[in-house]
């Protein structure tokens, strides 16, 4: 850089500081530093970065980097490990839950959690997802269900609905051919080592509110030692849904909301 | 003097992994095993407060593994062969990561559901692989029940060091028999942990990740170098076997686990018709002792290679004695022993006839 440039920068820099309303009293969202600098290979418009930084968020606010392990299984999120700065472990696919419990028994002390798709927690995982919870394990287990599996590109997921599209349900999903849509969310809040169990969705400012308050929860809850929390993030997947990021957010809520409602299925203190 | 105890296989073991300090046992019932799983969730917690979980299934069992031993703690698992066929994902991925832990396998005849008696039908399986891409376990063969006992902790001292799985293949009868061991002294369970393990990440270090991930092609051919070298190393510093009467034998029988000392006694027979018969005894099966193998088959004439299985470790017998002498095989399958009378009978029809 030549001394002009430098001092022009420099000119330009003054405007704008003088100018820039990007004062720390306006300052209304910082990223947090449980989020590292690498930018997430996700998508433009899916859900996994917001969730992502939900639970960066919970862990800063929480001041539990140092005593939070987290497992994320293959699919999309398989990276995982890149974008927080926490220790991390990468499973096999569907096998997260029962990773978390090897780590949260020998070190019943720390924060665990698990962060799985549909495909890895409700198809080849179902047996670990379910018996993790029944026997009630106080780990924090995050479901994202976009009704799709990503990372393989497209094609049908346990949680896919009834006539939608897959790359292996080119004719939308038949009953009679693949079954429906496994509510596993609503299954595992009947047993009794769910401590709580809630879906949210990421789709609106609002949500995203109640989403990160489910998160805190279910990091909060594992100090009890009561059972486990189960958080189900309903979420999109616009590349493989084959739509731009705001119309697959308004075809979640058309279609998805109406088959996955939002809301808790289970409360500490209710219903029990 | 030591306190010597009468005790099976398998509850030897399990005590001898109390004895260990082990941190942490998952596992799934299967026989001829279960006795482990048995003893530990009766003894080990109000002794050393050792956790002990019973899995939903194996495949569970080896990925609780996975995530504890990726704590840095003592862990360790056992099944029989069906069992360890389904662990094999998980243990790739244990490979891969390179984390310390030990399994066990009381191998059962094969191949399918099989049966419950002892077999080592599953030698390739510990030693070749048995799950996808290039890793070793580090593969351990007791042939007594002190054996059983004194591989535990070795297997924890060998899994630390080379941060590298460490399987027992041992088999149905040998857990299943009774014999007098000496039990070692009660060693601490883990305290500190090792500074790659994943159990929160404090603000003095960057943060731990264990995986076997790593997509960028030159990036996974590092990994595989860096186990290959590993492995290599471990071939220089590892081996270990057991030489019977090998000094001036003509013959050597060559087996591993209980099958060594059944030739044992086929050897003492031959040895009493003036027939000179060694028995070598690899007891790491990986690192597999080529070098020491090759050197007999200078002094030697022949080897009948006895194994409970259709000749596995045969193979690699046969490449450490690269054609210098005939190598026979004797094999029993479907869980049946082979008797010392056999062994001598088909020592005699191989090798005596042309000696004479």
């Amino acid at each position: 850089m030549n001394e002009k440039t430098m001092i022009e920068e420099q000119h330009f820099a003054e405007i704008i500081a003088e100018e820039s309303i990007c004062t720390n009293e306006n300052l209304v969202f910082e990223k947090t530093n449980i989020l590292t600098d690498t930018p997430m290979h996700y998508c433009p418009g899916c859900g996994h970065g917001v969730a992502h930084r939900l639970i960066a968020e919970a862990i800063a606010e929480l001041n539990i980097q140092e005593k939070t392990v987290g497992v994320a299984p293959v699919g999309c999120s398989v990276f995982m490990y890149n974008y927080l700065d926490i220790d991390m472990t990468e499973a096999p696919h569907g096998r997260a839950s029962a990773v978390a419990t090897g780590i949260k028994r020998v070190l019943p002390d720390k924060y665990v959690f698990s962060y799985q798709g549909d495909g890895d927690l409700a198809a080849i995982g179902t047996g670990e997802t379910i018996h993790t919870c029944n026997r009630g394990e106080n780990i924090l287990i995050v479901f994202i269900n976009n009704g799709i599996y990503g990372m393989t590109g497209g094609q049908m997921a346990p949680t896919t609905l009834v006539g939608m599209k897959s790359t292996t349900t080119p004719f939308g999903r038949e009953v009679e051919v693949m079954g429906n849509p496994l509510k596993i969310t609503e299954l595992i809040a009947q047993l009794p080592g769910v401590y709580y169990c809630t879906r949210v969705a990421v789709n609106t400012p609002v949500n995203v509110r109640k989403a990160k308050k489910a998160i805190l929860n279910g990091f909060k809850y594992q100090e009890l030692k009561k059972g486990l929390s189960f958080v189900e993030i309903v979420s999109n997947c616009p590349s493989n849904w084959k739509m731009t990021p705001v119309d697959s957010n308004k075809w979640m809520e058309e279609n998805m909301l109406p088959f996955y409602p939002l809301g808790d299925l289970k409360v500490p203190g209710k219903g029990e | 003097m030591k306190e010597l105890k009468l005790m099976k296989g398998n509850e030897a073991l399990a005590e001898a992994a109390i004895l260990a300090g082990c941190d942490g046992y998952f596992g799934y019932p299967i026989t001829p095993q279960s006795e482990i799983l048995e003893y530990l969730a009766l003894e080990a917690k109000k002794r050393t407060g050792m956790v002990v979980l019973q899995a939903e299934s194996e495949v569970a069992a080896i990925n609780m593994i996975y995530g504890a031993a990726g704590t840095g703690k003592k862990v360790m698992t056992s099944s029989s062969s069906p069992g360890i066929s389904l662990m094999q994902e998980g243990i790739s991925y244990i490979a891969c990561a390179e984390l310390p832990c030990l399994l066990v396998n009381v191998v059962r005849g094969g191949p399918g559901l099989g049966t419950i008696q002892p077999s080592q039908g599953d030698y390739f399986q510990a030693v070749k692989g048995g799950g996808h891409g290039d890793y070793k376990l580090i593969v351990l063969a007791p042939s007594t029940v002190q054996e059983m006992v004194d591989h535990v902790k070795l297997g924890f001292d060998l899994a630390f060091k080379w941060r590298n799985p460490v399987m027992i293949l041992t088999d149905g009868a040998l857990g299943q028999m009774m014999e007098k061991v000496q039990l070692p002294a009660q060693l601490p369970r883990s305290t500190e942990a090792p500074s790659w393990a994943t159990v929160g990440k404090p603000k003095t270090r960057e943060r731990n990740i264990l995986t076997s991930l790593h997509i960028q092609p030159d990036k996974m051919q590092d990994i595989n170098l860096h186990l290959q070298k590993k492995y290599s190393d471990i071939e220089k510093e590892e081996i270990r076997f057991e030489k019977y009467e090998c000094d001036d034998a003509e013959i050597i029988l060559v087996a591993f686990g209980l099958v060594a000392r059944v030739c044992q006694k086929a050897a003492q027979f031959a040895r009493e018709k003036g027939i000179k018969v060694g028995v070598f005894r690899p007891i790491t099966l990986f690192p597999y002792p080529y070098k020491e193998l090759n050197k007999l088959a200078d002094q030697a004439k022949g080897i009948l290679t006895v194994e409970m299985n259709a000749g596995q470790m045969v193979e690699d017998v046969r490449l450490a004695v690269n054609g210098k002498i005939p190598v026979e095989f004797l094999g029993r399958m479907g869980g049946i022993i082979p008797t010392p009378e056999e062994i001598l009978h088909k020592l005699e029809e191989k090798f005596v006839g042309e000696m004479v």
